[in-house]
């Protein structure tokens, strides 16, 4: 939770008594205090609202959404109907499944390359070092278009595949730099070492590499995790058919181009609200993300901070 | 191949045998003679050269790389401080799994980025996705027109259009959006809790990692015309306005919703490079009587500088990409005329219509136009003293 702390370095007078203000600042004017509280205070709400807002509209009833005109922000009882009508196996349902076949998979694949790729990297003086890694960084200046890029990947026959959502965006130049950077920070005698006891490149990598970088693995994982899980665009693209649809072109359907979420399955007498049925939706949305971020968060300064700055 | 290499590749095989820390021939040779640098310490091969003895002389047994694993890995003479690499083979013989292990991320970049790169060139085809059962048989089929794609791109107004909305979203986007991380960073950064200071990170990086799907779910559910605004705002009586099909606030839009996702993590930059300025600097100029406006502007502003000045390049390079997705998501709410960048032109007038080569040609002036920017801002920047980007690695 506290970013920021291995790199602020404690300033000599910190923690005098019960104040960690250094002796020779002035104390803060109250316009001032004043001023910054209100801003951050209004930073944090304009995150936390929304999210609270289509939290408990997602879990009101019928009555308590006419009530309020629409959006529900105080919450008066807990109805999952909602949830139980996109969980009951229509669109919702199955691209939940795809979302996260996608998500599971696609990391998997390009946590791999990416480690692999990273550590093949990692060693100045190597056979083709530079104009390996030339090859992988010019990826940056130079990129292909949006129309190459959709001719070669039908062409390669993976139109309505949810393989086209993982394999070209399976690789990110910008991770594998900063894998990069973490594993040439690793001392170069303990790798040394293991090379003396005999170990081979794929051996060091497996037992002394991975297990020193979890920070970086961690982040970069959730980095890879979010993108595919975000896929959006490339399954505008890529894939027709909707029993093949991301969560995020479903919500987009449902939410944006205002068709109606109907749930040709198991539903009940009484259909829940669809206000709140769009909003569970985006409340499914949300949750991985927010659930998963946070214990990631804690590695951002050690996982990409090292690999942005000495990247 | 100099007679020097030749032996040494002659020796490789032959020295392998060596178990490591073997007595080399010339292990009677004064050890002040090793140099460290050049020979990893434990590897048990220091690497020598003679006194007196001629430059180009040829060491007698000279040992070599060899033993189980990496051995040292160059070979030096103490007296040009010069390196030699070991032969080819023996570094293929000793980094073939390192190669092993970049192929498949370098095949993948090859099929998926290399590829549809040199594919630009159906821009200057007249492509015909029927002209044979594959893209690559319709490529072969499809005739050469040369430049009359971009003939016709230069002389249709709906991509000057284009062109004239991306970049007037990037010069607001500059003016309004790039200076607030700065700010809230300096802002975080003076936040003396540390949990207080984490608890508002967690919260505003949040954003960054929603889709922009779910950004403009959640901006058309606040202030679209069925939103949360215009709810309370009927609720007061008053006439609720609708943001999110405003042609005309839509620059204002576009930005607030960049905002609103990015700007807790554009902080996270700036955050580490005020982590990294003295704190004796805000002392000393404490000391001497510099309020807290003084200290702003003198020491901590500098401090910012480079980082500021490398992030201003990459926007400028990047003048021509805003937020693609986003505008995906909002052309249909309010229209083309506002709402067409380059890349939903490309979109708009190649995937949809069939026309591959016309887009591509669009594509590709974005690509190569932008490769001219982030080249010139570099230079701009190295000019100016700075860093710029291309100190990496």
């Amino acid at each position: 939770m506290t970013m920021t702390d291995p790199l602020r370095t404690a300033p000599p007078h910190r923690r005098r008594g019960r104040s960690r203000r250094p002796a020779w600042e002035e104390k803060p004017s109250a316009v001032g205090q004043v001023f910054r509280g209100g801003v951050l205070t209004g930073v944090v709400l304009a995150v936390l609202v929304p999210l609270w807002v289509v939290l408990v509209t997602s879990l009101a009833s019928r009555e308590t959404i006419n009530e309020a005109g629409g959006l529900v922000m105080v919450p008066r009882e807990i109805d999952f109907s909602a949830y139980r009508a996109i969980f009951s196996g229509g669109l919702v349902t199955q691209a939940l499944w795809i979302s996260t076949l996608v998500t599971l998979a696609g990391t998997a694949v390009s946590l791999v390359l990416t480690v692999l790729a990273a550590y093949g990297l990692s060693r100045p003086g190597s056979v083709g070092h530079r104009g390996l890694l030339f090859y992988f960084l010019l990826t940056f200046l130079i990129y292909p278009g949006m129309v190459p890029s959709y001719l070669v990947v039908t062409g390669l026959g993976l139109k309505d595949q949810i393989w086209a959502l993982v394999l070209p965006t399976a690789i990110s130049v910008f991770n594998l730099v900063v894998v990069r950077a973490f594993f040439q920070n690793i001392p170069a005698e303990l790798l040394d070492s293991a090379r003396i006891d005999g170990a081979g490149e794929f051996r060091i990598l497996a037992r002394i590499v991975l297990p020193l970088s979890r920070a970086v693995i961690a982040v970069v994982g959730l980095f890879y995790a979010v993108g595919y899980w975000n896929v959006w665009f490339n399954a505008l693209l890529y894939i027709d058919d909707n029993s093949k649809f991301p969560i995020q072109r479903v919500l987009q359907s449902f939410i944006l181009a205002g068709q109606s979420p109907n749930n040709a399955g198991t539903l009940g007498v009484s259909m829940p609200p669809t206000l709140a049925i769009k909003m569970a939706v985006v409340v499914v949305t949300v949750s991985p993300i927010v659930l998963v971020y946070p214990f990631v968060q804690r590695h951002f300064v050690k996982g990409v901070i090292i690999g942005a700055v000495k990247g | 191949m100099s007679t020097r290499e030749t032996a040494r590749a002659g020796g490789t095989g032959e020295d392998r045998s060596h178990p490591p820390g073997a007595v080399s021939p010339q292990a009677g040779e004064p050890d002040a003679l090793v140099d460290p640098t050049v020979a990893p310490a434990g590897s048990g091969e220091g690497l020598r050269s003679v006194p007196g003895q001629p430059r180009n002389g040829r060491l007698p047994a000279e040992p070599v790389p060899g033993g189980p694993g990496r051995g040292p890995v160059r070979h030096g003479r103490v007296r040009r401080r010069r390196r030699h690499r070991p032969p080819l083979r023996a570094r293929l013989r000793r980094d073939w799994p390192l190669l092993v292990m970049v192929a498949p991320a370098g095949l993948l970049l090859l099929v998926f980025h290399y590829l549809p790169t040199l594919g630009n060139v159906v821009a200057f085809q007249d492509y015909n996705p029927y002209a044979g059962d594959t893209p690559l048989q319709a490529f072969l089929n499809s005739p050469w027109i040369g430049t009359t794609h971009f003939e016709t791109l230069f002389g249709d107004p709906a991509f000057w259009d284009a062109l004239r909305n991306t970049l007037a979203i990037t010069a607001f986007q500059l003016v309004f959006y790039f200076p607030l991380p700065i700010m809230l960073a300096i802002m975080l950064h003076n936040i003396l809790s540390p949990r207080l200071r984490g608890f508002v990170q967690t919260v505003v990086y949040l954003p960054h990692f929603f889709s922009w799907v779910l950004v403009v779910t959640f901006f058309v559910q606040m202030f679209g015309g069925a939103g949360l605004l215009a709810q309370e705002m009927r609720d007061v009586g008053l006439e609720p306005w609708n943001i999110m099909s405003n042609p005309d606030t839509f620059i204002v839009l576009v930005t607030a919703e960049t905002v609103w996702k990015d700007v807790g993590w554009g902080t996270i930059v700036f955050l580490a490079a005020l982590s990294t300025i003295d704190p004796h600097l805000y002392e000393a100029s404490a000391v001497d009587g510099a309020g807290r406006w003084k200290r702003l502007w003198h020491v901590t502003l500098p401090g910012l500088r480079p980082v500021i000045v490398l992030l201003l390049i990459l926007r400028l390079g990047d003048a021509l990409s805003v937020g693609f997705e986003q505008f995906m998501l909002q052309r249909d709410a309010v229209g083309r005329q506002a709402a067409e960048v380059l890349d939903t032109f490309v979109y708009f007038n190649s995937i949809t219509t069939g026309n591959y080569g016309y887009g591509a040609a669009a594509g590709l002036f974005k690509a190569v136009v932008g490769l001219v920017l982030i080249l010139a801002a570099n230079r701009f920047a190295h000019a100016l003293g700075e860093r710029g980007v291309y100190s990496r690695s």
